[in-house]
């Protein structure tokens, strides 16, 4: 859609937006909202708590994108609702906003962020240095392949999308989801992380990397166009090759 | 709720079962071509080693990788857990392996009862 067509979308659209925000399992309110152009997501539940209801509790900070804080449930899938514009996923001009899938809900829309970055840290997401800082700093080659395989998963923001959008994670709630062991294998590919054995291990536990079905839903839905997806693909081989006796490096 | 060991024996197994299973086919297309009996079949794989190692192979990689991915089910969708779970494993892997390996023994190596074929 184009500029024009997208203006005059929004100018035949209703001026208000039907927005049913999900508080509680079995509780929903119903919100009339003004429609405005560059509207997000976002703005339309900072509307209706600083407008409808202040006692609605919900989540952001840098509103561009950046920490990872805003991501909820929109029409039943996760967004970063900051850099999701409200004309995209209006469904007959109604749209409904809940919390993230697969998390503890707090309140409203805020989520216990706890569980996902307790498993970052099982999944020895973590750095692991060798060196101290009388040592030089460790040389990186940008062009050899370990560090193209890094590169593309460093730009996680930890919004949890990826483990809303995880069929498995909702059936296996063990797994220790996308998001943890792609960081895991930007780790592995990284050659300031000493850490290969530990990680290693770690993604090979019982709620490792093997339980991932590659139903590719994190793929498909991180904002950030990241591919969990592929690093976990890349977990589940160099776990394989460790595997036989002749595989350990 | 997958260890490493039992993901690599499920991609084993698999691997193992590609080349079975379009051989089966194979198999399956060219003995009923024109129309094959009982008897005949039989008298094929009465006694052979070959298709007693072919579909006894066959029958242990289906329990192994059936065995594991029921698993997988069973926990995820019907919230089996620890010893319960192990033990439904065990219990379809042995299950298939017992009917399976009966079912090669039958026309393989197996007496019938007037000392023909048995099944």
């Amino acid at each position: 859609m184009n500029r024009q067509q997208w203006k005059r979308a929004t100018v035949n659209s209703t001026s208000t937006i039907s927005v049913t925000i999900e508080r509680d399992a079995d509780a929903q309110a119903q919100f009339e909202v003004p429609a405005y152009d560059n509207q997000t997501v976002l703005d339309v539940v900072s509307w209706v708590q600083q407008n409808a209801d202040p006692t609605l509790s919900y989540r952001f900070a840098c509103r561009v994108g950046m920490c990872g804080s805003c991501a909820m449930m929109v029409n039943g899938v996760p967004r970063w609702t900051c850099r999701t514009h409200i004309s995209k996923v209006l469904d007959n001009g109604a749209v409904t906003i809940g919390p993230l899938r697969n998390l503890p809900v707090i309140k409203d829309l805020a989520v216990d962020m706890d569980p996902f970055f307790d498993k970052w840290v099982a999944a020895e997401a973590v750095h692991h240095g060798g060196l101290t800082r009388d040592d030089p700093i460790a040389a990186v080659d940008e062009t050899s392949a370990e560090r193209v395989e890094a590169n593309a998963g460093i730009e996680c923001i930890n919004c949890s999308v990826c483990y809303a959008a995880c069929d498995t994670v909702a059936g296996n709630p063990d797994y220790l989801g996308p998001a943890a062991l792609q960081r895991a294998w930007t780790l592995l590919n990284d050659a300031k992380d000493e850490g290969r054995l530990a990680i290693l291990d770690a993604v090979s536990g019982s709620g490792g990397c093997h339980n991932c079905h590659s139903m590719g839903s994190c793929t498909a839905y991180c904002p950030n166009d990241l591919d969990p997806m592929s690093a976990i693909a890349g977990l589940k081989r160099e776990t394989a090759k460790q595997f036989w006796p002749w595989g350990r490096k | 709720m997958i260890s490493l060991r039992l993901y690599m024996l499920q991609r084993i197994s698999a691997l193992l079962m590609a080349p079975f299973v379009i051989g089966h086919l194979a198999v399956m297309i060219y003995a009923i071509q024109g129309g094959l009996s009982a008897a005949e079949i039989l008298g094929r794989t009465q006694g052979s080693l070959l298709w007693f190692l072919f579909y006894g192979g066959f029958v242990v990689a289906v329990s192994v990788h059936g065995a594991i991915g029921l698993r997988t089910v069973a926990y995820e969708w019907g919230g089996l857990k620890g010893n319960a779970l192990e033990a439904f494993m065990w219990a379809i892997g042995a299950g298939l392996l017992i009917m399976g390996m009966n079912a090669v023994w039958g026309v393989t190596y197996a007496v019938g009862p007037l000392g023909g074929p048995g099944g």
